[in-house]
């Protein structure tokens, strides 16, 4: 499917997605967290789309709100696309967890969990994997200060 | 009998494998809950060489991000200059000469290569047979040969910027890989000899640690360990850059999904690299060996996502930019990362042996996971 | 005092009759016995040191290398260097090891092997023990080594060292059996397990030549089990260092873990020299049959250069093994004995008294 089906596919399934494609080479689709797990189990066993292979998930902080990002693509139909879930509670930002539909998803929202503190609920296994465990703080955030190891310049 | 074993207290049998160990090749730390030698359950406990490769490469320029990457995964750091230096050129929508595009693509496949062959010593050691360690360093020892020359580095080459390369190649360079090639010809088929057809060997990795396809694309497993589950995901192949479109090979799938297909998709893989090789060295055309660009790289706003393959699988470089001279967040997706994320459904089942088996055919490099 | 390099069975007799002379029989036989010991102390280090060095000049030849070079004359002293270091180094003991046990491992490890070379014999005349029993003595003695190895992994109180240490329990227990039944495919030719007499009896020519095919089967499962009891690569599961770090030695430093290294390579000796004595004759040179031209030929040799010569042979055959072929798997390993090894050799035995009693063999 190119873009422009995917998002009339994309409109059906659920009503609360923005879509863009500025700045990108493929298509951006934000949706708030509520959101996330039932457009992506529909997207992952839908026949039109099949998108069965997450390649990356990451954490972004734009500072007014968190962000994550999962980039999906079908072996089978050779279609990209962005979903993007915007999470505005900085305090404690909350998101459902893929690790259900993509296994890979574990590691890598272990990973968002412990730079970004983003927590995944229903996620079988949520601990810090490359930090310390008694470690402050999330260090990929903007705010985060660390007076030993970053140098300010 | 049965009585008393009933009545025996039993427990679960712990072992930590790890942080340091010898086929953990670095400072993997994995927990094994063990029935006797049968492995229940594999807890891979990471980030003892995390280096925030990430957060520094917020406060660097793009010139010096790129040289973070060869970091992360040593054996194939060429490859992962490459693919920073892709993605920013693809920000900047910057046109670049053919030579650099061709020179870029030999030395990957070069870099392959000798990520392939200390990965072949490596897995004929972790299963005890140490004299392949040596044959593998033998022969790359030419390739490291060929680099150090064109660059003057052995290992972490840093030889790719953003726009092109560092220097031209060497005068000697192309001699010197068709030599490369000559020799490694003759040698390959040794490899096979000592291990391929190796009787205990085969009944070592034949069966032993399946993948099923669906849980290789689940996993995110990628490279050589996913094609020998029969998932097709060579990114040369599907989403060709640099000069894979100007060049035929195969892309290598078994179906079988053992340790032994892995294995096997290896070692053809090293004969596609030589093929590929082959047809470019010759042909490498004239012209700049790097494309203008301003002292100062600023990115437009926006996202920029750039996948290669490298000698492990799939490397994403994921660089947001908010039109400043550093970028505003980048992610590595690294290839090591999810292929480990599998170990534990392969594991479960097998033997100790049997994990270290796994564990070679998985080629896991430990800075490439914690980065 | 008469020296005699062909038979050393008068120069022997001298020596005794030398210390009953000047010593009274009980002291004379304590003092023979204390000769005996320092003797076999003295060659059992010097074996060691330069078994461990051939041993690294053959790994380095197979790998396309040099090995030691710097040390001594092609680093003939380096292996002396080693042991100068492993003998300094402080030996050490984890906190929650059993101590006593942890420190008599190391010695119990190393007393098999000394046992077993009393009865080997070098050359005419030359051993320590020659019984009528001998072989029977042999494979009984030399599966007290494996106490000291389960032992050494349990007292060690490391995960790594019990597996190992029950690893090669299974594996050494197991390949008994085989070695036992092929050492007597011969002892049915011989009809005696006195070492002498079987050395003796290949005067015309060795048993693998004249046993028939069952004598060459009888060797080449002796050669795979005997591997294998020794821990010896493709079979060392006991410290498979890729996975389980060095198995049930982890724990040991210093001095005590040369003695299992010097354990591990005097085992290499002796399977070679046992392998060496009931398949190739031993001491006694290569006579063909009543080729009495020949065979006086090969006489000229001495009978002492012939047995480490054909030592050196095998030894060698073992570091190829170890040299070239990946390890095998627990399982699999305790397969290839009582699925293949164990019913191959009572075949091999059965056909080997149908050799012997229809007179098929030389």
């Amino acid at each position: 499917m190119n873009n422009e089906e995917l998002k009339q596919k994309i409109n059906t399934l659920t009503d609360k997605a923005e879509f863009s494609e500025e700045g990108s080479e493929f298509l951006n689709v934000i949706i708030p967290p509520e959101a996330l797990h039932s457009l992506a189990s529909s997207l992952k066993f839908d026949n039109d789309t099949k998108f069965d292979f997450l390649f990356c998930l990451s954490g972004v902080d734009w500072i007014t709100h968190l962000m994550t990002v999962y980039h999906l693509t079908s072996t089978e139909l050779k279609h990209t696309l962005v979903l993007k879930v915007k999470i505005h509670d900085r305090e404690n930002p909350e998101v459902d967890t893929v690790c259900d539909l993509w296994r890979t998803a574990e590691f890598h929202e272990r990973e968002v969990y412990d730079l970004f503190g983003i927590k995944f609920r229903n996620h079988p296994d949520l601990r810090r994997i490359l930090l310390d465990d008694d470690w402050k703080g999330f260090p990929l955030r903007k705010d985060y200060k660390d007076e030993v190891n970053i140098v300010e310049f | 009998m049965e009585d008393l074993l009933n009545k025996a207290e039993t427990q679960e049998y712990f072992i930590n494998m790890g942080p340091q160990h010898p086929s953990t090749h670095g400072v993997l730390r994995l927990m094994l809950t063990l029935d006797g030698e049968i492995i229940k359950k594999v807890e891979p406990h990471l980030g003892y060489i995390h280096r925030s490769i990430e957060k520094m490469s917020e406060k660097d320029s793009y010139y010096q991000m790129v040289h973070l990457t060869d970091r992360m995964d040593y054996l194939s750091c060429h490859i992962n200059n490459e693919a920073v230096c892709l993605a920013i050129e693809k920000g900047l929508q910057l046109e670049i000469p053919d030579r650099v595009k061709y020179i870029r693509t030999i030395i990957s496949e070069l870099t392959r290569l000798s990520s392939h062959q200390l990965w072949w010593g490596v897995m004929g050691m972790d299963l005890g047979a140490i004299t392949t360690f040596l044959y593998g360093f033998r022969d790359r020892e030419m390739i490291t040969d060929i680099f150090e020359e064109t660059c003057g580095a052995r290992l972490t080459m840093n030889y790719n910027v953003p726009g092109g390369l560092m220097f031209d190649i060497h005068p000697n360079f192309q001699k010197r890989t068709k030599d490369f090639i000559k020799h490694f010809k003759k040698k390959l088929p040794e490899y096979d000899e000592l291990l391929s057809g190796n009787i205990i060997f085969t009944e070592r990795t034949k069966d032993i640690g399946y993948l099923s396809k669906e849980d290789a694309i689940s996993y995110g497993v990628t490279g050589p360990s996913g094609r020998g589950s029969g998932f097709a995901c060579d990114v040369r192949k599907r989403i060709p850059y640099s000069a894979y479109d100007k060049v035929e090979f195969k892309e290598i799938i078994y179906t079988e999904g053992d340790s032994f297909a892995r294995y096997k998709v290896r070692m053809d893989e090293m004969k596609e690299s030589l093929y590929i090789i082959e047809q470019l060295i010759d042909n490498i055309p004239e012209g700049d060996f790097k494309a203008k660009t301003k002292a100062v790289i600023k990115l437009p706003d926006g996202e920029y996502y750039q996948r290669v393959e490298t000698a492990r699988g799939e490397l994403g470089v994921y660089i947001i930019s908010d039109n400043k001279k550093n970028p505003y967040r980048v992610k590595y997706r690294s290839p090591g990362f999810s292929n480990l994320s599998a170990l534990d459904t392969m594991a479960r089942g097998g033997k100790i042996a049997d994990l270290v088996a796994m564990m070679s055919t998985l080629d896991l490099v430990i800075p490439d996971i914690d980065r | 005092m008469n020296f005699n390099i062909y038979d050393f069975t008068e120069f022997i007799i001298s020596i005794d009759n030398w210390l009953k002379q000047l010593l009274s029989p009980g002291l004379a036989k304590i003092t023979g016995m204390a000769l005996i010991g320092v003797t076999f102390l003295l060659f059992v280090t010097l074996l060691g040191l330069s078994i461990v060095y051939i041993e690294r000049k053959v790994c380095a030849f197979f790998q396309q290398r040099l090995g030691p070079m710097r040390v001594g004359f092609w680093g003939t002293a380096q292996t002396i260097a080693d042991i100068i270091k492993l003998i300094f180094k402080e030996p050490l003991a984890t906190k929650n090891s059993d101590k006593f046990l942890f420190n008599l491992a190391a010695f119990i490890v190393l007393i098999s092997p000394f046992m077993v070379i009393a009865v080997v014999p070098f050359a005419k005349g030359l051993h320590a023990l020659d019984f009528d029993i001998g072989l029977f003595y042999v494979t009984a003695v030399s599966s007290l080594g494996v106490t000291g190895i389960l032992l050494a992994g349990w007292s060690s109180n490391n995960k790594y060292s019990l597996i190992g240490a029950m690893r090669s329990g299974a594996q050494i227990i197991s390949y008994e059996l085989s070695i036992g039944l092929s050492l007597l495919a011969i002892v049915i030719l011989t009809g005696s397990l006195q070492l002498s007499v079987i050395v003796e009896s290949q005067r015309d020519g060795w048993w693998i030549f004249k046993g028939n095919i069952p004598a060459i089967v009888a060797f080449i499962i002796f050669i795979i089990a005997s591997t294998a009891e020794s821990n010896r690569g493709p079979f060392d599961l006991a410290e498979a260092e890729s996975e389980l770090t060095a198995g049930f030695h982890t724990e040991y430093s210093g001095i005590k873990f040369a003695f299992f290294f010097l354990a591990e390579y005097v085992n290499l000796f002796i399977i070679a020299a046992i392998g060496a004595t009931v398949f190739f004759g031993g001491w006694m040179p290569l006579h063909i049959g009543n080729f009495t031209f020949f065979n006086e030929a090969m006489d000229i040799i001495p009978p002492i250069i012939w047995f480490f010569a054909k030592v050196a042979a095998l030894i060698f055959l073992l570091m190829w093994f170890k040299w070239t072929f990946p390890r095998l798997r627990i399982d699999q390993l305790l397969q290839l004995e009582w699925k293949y090894l164990l019913p191959l050799s009572i075949l091999n035995l059965v056909l080997m008294t149908i050799v012997s009693l229809t007179g098929w063999h030389l």
